[in-house]
C-alpha cells in the first residue's frame, strides 16, 4: 500500500463490488430477461398460428352470403355449397336458453356469496362453485344424459344440451358477478340503509345496477364458454344437417358438431366447410369474449 | 374480472346484516339468494349420486376388475370392462402438458408482472388470456392438421436417442399421447399463467425493494423475493391446469388415435382417456348398462377432477390466510 502503487494505479479503476454485480451474476441477468421475453412469444405464436390457419384456410366461404343462410340439407361431403345457417342458428338457440337458466341462478348465487352469506355454509357454497368451474364439460354431459335420457327416458334433444351447458356456465357468471358486487362501495349500501330502505330494495336497486355491466361481462364470458363446448353435444345433440329451430324434438346442429361431423373428410368441398366452420365459431366465441373484456375495463368501478 | 385466488382489495365484509325488515320481499329475496347458493351444492351432490347409481348396476354386472384388468367389452350379458389404460392415458398425457406448460407459464407470469413494459402489460396479457378464448375442438383441429407435421420429427428424435426409456419408446404412429399433450399444454397455458400473474403481482413492494436494495440484480430479485412468494400461488395454479387437461375432451378425442388392443407403456402411441373414451362411443349409449359403463368412467374422471381441484383449491386459502 506504498505512494508509489496509487500513483500508477490506471485511471479508471478496477469494479467493485460495490459498483456493479460481478460479471457472471450480470449475465445470469441477461439471461434471465432473454427467457422471460422469450417464453411470452412461445405463448403467443400459438394464437397467432391458430387464428392464421383457420382465416387463411375459411375465410374464403364466408364472403359468400349462402354460407350464413343456407343449411346443408342434401348437399354431399363431394359437393360445393350450402351454409352453416343450421349449425349458427343451433349453437345461439341453446345458448340462449341455456343462460335464461344459468343467470338468474348464477346471479342470486352471487347475491349470497356477498350480501348474505356467513359462516360455513357460506364457505361450502363458494367451494362448490370453485368445484362446479373445474368439472369437465363431459361428466356435465353424463350428469345430465343420466338425468335426462336414462332416468326420465327423454330424447338426446337441443333442450338436454342446454341443460348440461348450465352447469358449465353458472360457475363463471358467479365469479364474475361475485368480483363485481364486491366493488360496490360499502358507504353505497350504508347511506340506502341509513335511509330506511330494506335490505332486498338496497340490493336490487342499488347494488345490482351498479354492478351491471361486471354482470353482463359475466354473462358474455359465459356464454363465450358454452358456445365452445363440445363434448356435451357429442352425447346429447346427435348432428343435423336441416334447420332444427325446436329446441324439444329432433336433432339440432351445433358448430362445433358441424366441425366434428366432417373432421376426417379428405374431399375438398367438406373440408373447406369444417374450416369455414371453425372460423364462424372462433368469430362468435372471440367477438362475445372481446366484448365482456372491453364492457369491464370501460365501466370499471373507480377504486 | 373475476379474481382467481379469491382476494380482492374490498374484499371486506358487506355490512347491513340486521337491515333486514322481515318483510315478505325481503324474506322473498333471501330465500331467493340461499335457495341458489345451495342449489349450487346440491347440484354437485346430484351429479355425484346420480353419477354413482347409474354406474353401480353396471359395475354389478362386470365380469372383470374394474380397477386392474385392461378389457373393454360391453357384450351384453357379458359385460367386461377396466379402467387402467385410460386412467394411464389420462393421468400421463396430463402430466406431461403440465411439465411441458408450467415452466413457460411461470416465466410468462413473470414476464407480463416485472419485464414487460407498465403500458404493454394490460394488452400483452389480453393476448395470453384470448388463448383460454379458443374452443377446444379448434386446437384439436389445429393440432392434427397442422400442428402434427412439426411435432413428429421431434417425437422421432426423442424416441432415437431417448427411446430406451419406456416412456418415449419410438414413435409406431401418428396421433400420438405426446402430441395431445403439446396441445394440452398449449391449452392450460393461460389459466397457468393467470393464476401465477395474480400472485407475483401481490409480491410486497417492500420485499422487491428491499433486496433491489442489497444489490441483487433483477433475476436475483425476482428468484429471492418474488418466487418464493408465489410458490404456493403457483402449486395451485399448475393444479387447475391438471384438473383441467384431465378433463379436456375433444381435443384429446381428435388428436390421439384409438389405437384397439395395442397398448404400450410410451407417449409416443395412441390410446383413448376417460374422457376420449366417453366421447368415442357417445353414440351408442343405447342400453343402460352399456351407458352404465362409461359412465362408471366418467365417475372416475369427476372423482380425480374433483381431487386436484380441491386441493388446488384448498392450497389457495392456506395461502390466503397465511398472507393476510
Amino acid at each position: 500500500m506504498s505512494t508509489v502503487t496509487q500513483d500508477v494505479r490506471p485511471e479508471t479503476p478496477p469494479a467493485s463490488p460495490m459498483d456493479r454485480p460481478a460479471r457472471s451474476r450480470e449475465i445470469k441477468n441477461v439471461i434471465a430477461t432473454v427467457v422471460m421475453w422469450l417464453a411470452f412469444l412461445i405463448a403467443v405464436i400459438p394464437l397467432i398460428w391458430i387464428l392464421g390457419t383457420v382465416l387463411a384456410k375459411g375465410g374464403n366461404l364466408l364472403l359468400d352470403s349462402h354460407w350464413w343462410l343456407n343449411s346443408q340439407r342434401g348437399i354431399t361431403n363431394r359437393e360445393v355449397g350450402g351454409g352453416a345457417y343450421h349449425a349458427i342458428i343451433g349453437t345461439l338457440l341453446q345458448a340462449v336458453v341455456c343462460a335464461v337458466i344459468a343467470v338468474p341462478i348464477a346471479v342470486f348465487t352471487a347475491i349470497y356469496l356477498v350480501e348474505y352469506g356467513r359462516g360455513r355454509f357460506a364457505r361450502v357454497v363458494s367451494f362448490m362453485v370453485d368445484i362446479l368451474t373445474g368439472i369437465p364439460s363431459i361428466v356435465a354431459a353424463l350428469f345430465i344424459f343420466a338425468v335426462w335420457v336414462t332416468t326420465l327416458k327423454q330424447d338426446r334433444i337441443g333442450f338436454a344440451v342446454s341443460l348440461s351447458l348450465v352447469l358449465l356456465m353458472i360457475p363463471v357468471v358467479v365469479r364474475s358477478t361475485e368480483e363485481m358486487l364486491k366493488l360496490v362501495p360499502n358507504e353505497l349500501r350504508e347511506a340506502s340503509y341509513a335511509l330506511g330502505v330494506p335490505k332486498y330494495k338496497t340490493i336490487s336497486r342499488i347494488v345490482l345496477p351498479t354492478a351491471f355491466s361486471g354482470i353482463i361481462t359475466g354473462i358474455l364470458l359465459g356464454l363465450a364458454r358454452v358456445m365452445g363446448e363440445t363434448a356435451p353435444l357429442l352425447v346429447l345433440g346427435p348432428y343435423s344437417k336441416s334447420i332444427n329451430t325446436d329446441l324439444f324434438s329432433g336433432f339440432m346442429a351445433a358448430l362445433p358438431t358441424m366441425i366434428n361431423q366432417d373432421r376426417s373428410e379428405a374431399v375438398d368441398p367438406a373440408v373447406n366447410r369444417v374450416w369455414a366452420a371453425a372460423l364462424t365459431l372462433i368469430i362468435l366465441v372471440m367477438l362475445l369474449n372481446i366484448a365482456g373484456r372491453l364492457i369491464a375495463r370501460l365501466s370499471k368501478v373507480s377504486k | 374480472m373475476s379474481s382467481i385466488t379469491g382476494r380482492s382489495e374490498l374484499d371486506v365484509e358487506p355490512s347491513g346484516d340486521d337491515a333486514s325488515t322481515g318483510r315478505l320481499g325481503d324474506r322473498i329475496f333471501s330465500g331467493l339468494a340461499t335457495g341458489s347458493g345451495a342449489f349450487v351444492v346440491i347440484l354437485i351432490v346430484l351429479i355425484a349420486v346420480f353419477l354413482l347409481s347409474q354406474a353401480v348396476p353396471a359395475l354389478l354386472d362386470n365380469q372383470a376388475n374394474f380397477l386392474t384388468d385392461r378389457v373393454w367389452d360391453l357384450t351384453p350379458g357379458d359385460l367386461r370392462f377396466g379402467i387402467p389404460d385410460l386412467l394411464y392415458v389420462t393421468v400421463a398425457s396430463s402430466i406431461m402438458a403440465m411439465l411441458i406448460a408450467v415452466p413457460i407459464a411461470i416465466a410468462v407470469a413473470l414476464f407480463l408482472t416485472q419485464y414487460a413494459p407498465k403500458r404493454l402489460a394490460t394488452p400483452f396479457g389480453y393476448l395470453v388470456d384470448l388463448l383460454a378464448a379458443v374452443p377446444s375442438i379448434i386446437y384439436g383441429l389445429w393440432g392434427v392438421k397442422v400442428l402434427q407435421p412439426y411435432v413428429d420429427p421431434v417425437q422421432t428424435f426423442i424416441g432415437d436417442y431417448f427411446g430406451w426409456i419406456p416412456f418415449f419408446a419410438p414413435p409406431a404412429n401418428t396421433g400420438t399421447v405426446f402430441l395431445a399433450s403439446v396441445v394440452l399444454a398449449i391449452m392450460i397455458l393461460p389459466i397457468v399463467t393467470a393464476l401465477s400473474r395474480e400472485v407475483f403481482d401481490q409480491t410486497p413492494l417492500t420485499h422487491k425493494e428491499g433486496a433491489l436494495a442489497l444489490g441483487a440484480t433483477k433475476w436475483e430479485m425476482i428468484r429471492t423475493a418474488v418466487l418464493p412468494f408465489g410458490t404456493g400461488g403457483v402449486i395451485s395454479a399448475a393444479m387447475l391446469g391438471l384438473g383441467r387437461a384431465l378433463g379436456e375432451t375433444i381435443a384429446v378425442t381428435i388428436i390421439v388415435s384409438t389405437n384397439p388392443g395395442l397398448f404400450r407403456f410410451s407417449l409416443f402411441s395412441g390410446g383413448e382417456t376417460f374422457a376420449s373414451k366417453i366421447a368415442n362411443n357417445a353414440a351408442e349409449f343405447d342400453t343402460p348398462t352399456k351407458a352404465g359403463a362409461f359412465i362408471a368412467a366418467g365417475l372416475v374422471l369427476f372423482i380425480l377432477t374433483f381431487v386436484v381441484n380441491a386441493a388446488a383449491r384448498i392450497i389457495i386459502e392456506r395461502r390466503k390466510a397465511f398472507i393476510e
